[in-house]
């Protein structure tokens, strides 16, 4: 398995991944290790089908949208670069990082961007809010089968109403962002690669 | 709730027979054995002379002594905690356990000074069988779990590891001390100074928690520190026993050493399978007791005790097995029984763990004043100062290691306060009394009070300033909202989901794992069939049911749709917390437990400005607080019929049950006051006019209708 990947990923690919997500080397390379085990058709993407294929996803209540988040617009397939490009999300943020300079573009896991993530989630048509409907929907699907409509629908109207401060009965970024400021998702939404 | 009472009463009157305080009209009975294993049974003296006509009037003391002298202990030590909560501006400065020591210290002097002869002291044995599992037993059951288990391996890191470092640092530094300081402390061996360093060398949860719990830091380190204290039992103990065998043993070889590294293991797991036993049969005895609701707290209490008797008779260790057996036996205890159970289960843990504390505060300020002490400046000195600097040092190494493992780092200033509450306690206490006598004994002994003394005293009065001083990150007041609740779960969900993509074994995927064992095997096994689901929003109707039965006339928790206000009703809030964390799968209830040992409800609702919801047409003058819908808004009474009884369709659980459930309390409980009461409020919460009442019985009619 390990001859394999390192003959298939090229020493400048591995680079520009590293410039691009921050990760390590030794995490790329067994990044993607998990990528081609994961990948049955062996071609060097992977498909929807894929992702489904792995056992604890396919039982987590938002697998699909998560499973979704991977790919790209429109697109069926995600190839590494994509693949790691979603999981820098998640990198946690090292205090060495923070100092850099100021004026390249934010890192893929920088706070605002782990947030835009989540707030994905919930935005499926991509208009930058979220609506009641799509408040009901990922909260449906949290919750299971045990509340009543007339009761989540309470709750949906109650988060909108702790995070709306333009009253357009929607949730956008920005206010997403205000809502969620006491959370620390810097470590929430961290996982430690393994070097 | 007589017949609780009655059992460890007169097992401890058999027992603390040697704490009796001869009352002065007696013939003074010469006790001048040493105090420190008192088991003589005290025969109290000649009986009062009975003469030979009929008395129409006569005392009979000693019929009642030991039963009697025990309820006047109790009740010194908890008229001792009124006032102290009377007094003013005292709380604020001094904590609990220094007030009750010094009360102590005051009793002790007073018999001293009566007669003329050493107070009654605190023995071991009732020390470890009687006061100690409750606390611990409290502290177990009231643990927030998930805290608990992701800081696991710090915490255990820190109880092993670091009480392993303190002991072999603390012994071998005293044993220096002896060496240099040959005239005085020659004839204390290396054995005796690791014996001693293992008994002061840990950190004691009863001391630990009656500080911390005053100063409200942040939960992670709250959970460290208390995590640690209890946990480094198994440590202790076997070091202690190790010690004290070796020093029995003619010789020590390697080998012994090596027996005792497993011995740490074996003592650590066997506590926790005994726990975990008892816990299972605890949950599934509970299962039961629908038809006998009365008895069903009495199981959670003698099934935790049977747990910590077991292992101390197993000599394993019985506060891992006893916080072991509460963790285990909670969720399904609580699932089980019903509210009213629920509710005496925790009061009576309550009141239980805080007489205890007490009581042992109070006797380690009588023990105090006796006449076995012998000092030695250069003894005492050292082993306060090495205490000190053994435990920064420890706690400085150990987290550094840690910290490159841990996603959140502790930082500096909490490892000052880790290493700063530290403190010592009744453990150390007794454990010195135990020592076989030789003759550095009574150094030991005082040592060990004063280095108690001093924690207690110096360090935990210190420690509040310190922590404002050093702005150390506190515990957050308010409970998160609605919106928080939600995202936190998404973003949950979503970590879990990464991690399996990345095939990473996480925490979140152990979490996980768990919680599907949990619900396909151990919930259907353990909770009752027609309680399976009540997990669900069933729950949160009968917390409103209840609250209002309590007559605190709290809102109903349902939003009113059509409202537009912003107010967060934290009733409501509690309610819509409640359904998001009974449904949202695989995570675990975030809601952090009471520590307080004075209030069982959480903090933040005591922070949170209690604004009843009179319904009563006198007091009008509340309502310009609240916005007109809620009041006045019929429809949403009529919205909230409706929910609840299409929730309580959808759940298809009868409400009957729910119903019977208070009725048959109300019927067989008349021993238990709580339910008396609750069902004395009620009716007459039918009467008056308003809002609650027409619901109750709203609530009535539509279960009636449903049937």
């Amino acid at each position: 398995m390990g001859s394999r990947a390192s003959t298939l990923l090229r020493e400048e690919e591995i680079e520009e991944i590293k410039k691009e997500t921050g990760f390590s080397h030794s995490q790329i390379t067994r990044l993607y290790s998990r990528f081609t085990s994961l990948d049955k058709g062996e071609n060097g993407t992977l498909s929807r089908e894929d992702f489904q294929r792995i056992p604890e996803l396919a039982i987590n209540p938002l697998g699909d949208r998560i499973i979704n988040a991977f790919f790209p617009e429109g697109e069926d397939q995600v190839n590494f670069r994509g693949f790691m490009r979603t999981l820098a999300h998640f990198r946690p943020i090292e205090d060495n990082e923070k100092s850099k300079n100021p004026t390249a573009s934010e890192p893929l896991n920088s706070r605002t961007n782990k947030l835009l993530f989540a707030f994905r989630l919930y935005d499926l048509d991509r208009d930058d809010k979220i609506s009641r409907d799509e408040l009901l929907q990922v909260l449906r699907m949290m919750v299971g089968v045990n509340i009543s409509d007339e009761q989540l629908g309470s709750i949906a109207d109650r988060t909108i109403q702790e995070a709306d401060t333009n009253g357009d009965n929607s949730i956008s970024f920005n206010e997403f962002i205000k809502v969620l400021e006491k959370v620390d998702v810097e470590q929430k939404m961290s996982i430690r690669f393994l070097h | 709730m007589a017949a609780l009472w009655t059992l460890p009463l007169l097992l401890s009157a058999r027992l603390l027979g040697c704490l009796a305080l001869t009352p002065p009209d007696e013939l003074p009975q010469p006790h001048n054995l040493p105090p420190s294993l008192g088991f003589n049974i005290s025969h109290g003296g000649p009986s009062v002379d009975l003469p030979m006509a009929l008395r129409v009037f006569s005392v009979d003391y000693h019929h009642v002594q030991a039963p009697f002298e025990i309820v006047l202990w109790i009740m010194l030590a908890s008229l001792a905690k009124l006032g102290f909560h009377w007094s003013g501006r005292v709380p604020a400065v001094v904590p609990e356990s220094c007030v009750l020591i010094m009360v102590g210290l005051l009793v002790g002097g007073v018999i001293y000074g009566v007669r003329h002869s050493a107070p009654p002291t605190l023995s071991a044995d009732a020390f470890f069988l009687f006061l100690l599992p409750p606390i611990v037993l409290d502290a177990g059951y009231f643990l927030p779990g998930r805290l608990f288990f992701e800081n696991l391996g710090t915490i255990l890191w820190y109880a092993v590891l670091g009480t392993l470092w303190n002991v072999l640092g603390i012994g071998l530094s005293l044993y220096g001390v002896c060496l240099l300081a040959q005239s005085s402390l020659g004839d204390v061996s290396l054995l005796h100074c690791l014996l001693f360093g293992s008994l002061i060398a840990a950190v004691d949860p009863v001391a630990v928690l009656s500080v911390f719990q005053e100063m409200h830091v942040n939960e992670q380190l709250h959970i460290l520190v208390f995590g640690e204290s209890l946990l480094n039992d198994a440590v202790t103990v076997v070091l202690y026993k190790l010690f004290e065998s070796f020093l029995r043993l003619p010789s020590v070889s390697g080998l012994d050493v090596l027996l005792g590294g497993c011995r740490v293991v074996v003592v650590g797991l066997g506590g926790l399978c005994v726990g975990l036993f008892f816990g299972l049969v605890a949950a599934l005895t509970s299962r039961f007791t629908s038809k006998a609701q009365v008895i069903a707290p009495l199981f959670v209490f003698l099934y935790s005790y049977l747990s910590y008797l077991t292992s101390e008779m197993l000599h394993l260790s019985g506060i891992m097995a006893i916080v072991t057996c509460a963790v285990t036996m909670k969720q399904y205890v609580e699932a089980n029984v019903s509210e009213h159970s629920n509710t005496s289960i925790q009061y009576f843990l309550k009141m239980w763990s805080s007489v205890s504390e007490t009581l042992i505060f109070i006797f380690l300020g009588v023990s105090t004043i006796q006449d076995v002490h012998m000092w030695s400046w250069p003894f005492v000195c050292s082993t306060l100062l090495l205490c000190l600097i053994w435990r920064a040092t420890g706690v400085l190494l150990l987290t550094a290691v840690v910290n490159k493992l841990r996603r959140n780092a502790v930082t500096f200033r909490d490892q000052f306060i880790i290493a700063y509450g530290g403190l010592r306690g009744a453990i150390c206490f007794s454990l010195v009394f135990l020592i076989d006598d030789f003759p550095k004994k009574r150094l030991f002994i005082t040592t060990t009070i004063v280095v108690i003394l001093f924690t207690v005293f110096v360090q935990g009065m210190t420690i509040k300033p310190l922590v404002e001083l050093l702005d150390v990150k506190r515990k957050k007041r308010a409970l998160p909202t609605v919106s928080e609740e939600i995202h936190s779960r998404l973003i949950d969900h979503l970590l879990a989901g990464i991690e399996d993509v990345v095939g990473y074994w996480g925490q979140h995927y152990w979490k996980d794992k768990f919680e599907q064992f949990n619900k396909k095997y151990l919930r259907r096994f353990l909770i009752r069939e027609d309680h399976q689901a009540r997990s669900s929003i069933l729950r949160v109707y009968q917390e409103l049911e209840r609250r209002e039965q309590r007559g605190d006339e709290e809102a109903p928790p349902l939003v009113d749709p059509r409202s537009h206000s912003r107010l967060l009703l934290p009733e409501e809030m509690d309610s819509i917390r409640r359904i998001l964390s009974r449904n949202l799968q695989n995570f675990n209830n975030k809601q952090t437990p009471a520590y307080s040992r004075h209030t069982l409800h959480q903090d933040a609702t005591t922070d949170r400005t209690r604004k009843p919801l009179h319904r009563h047409q006198s007091l009008g003058e509340r309502r310009t607080h609240w916005p007109q819908q809620w009041y006045h808004n019929s429809d949403s009474v009529t919205l909230e019929l409706n929910a609840l009884s299409r929730v309580l369709a959808v759940c298809s659980i009868s409400p009957r049950p729910v119903l019977q459930d208070s009725s048959a309390t109300a019927q067989t409980g008349p021993a238990d006051p709580r339910p008396a009461g609750d069902d004395q409020v009620s009716p007459q919460h039918q009467v008056p006019a308003g809002r609650t009442p027409k619901k109750q019985l709203s609530f009535v009619l539509e279960n009636e209708k449903q049937q």
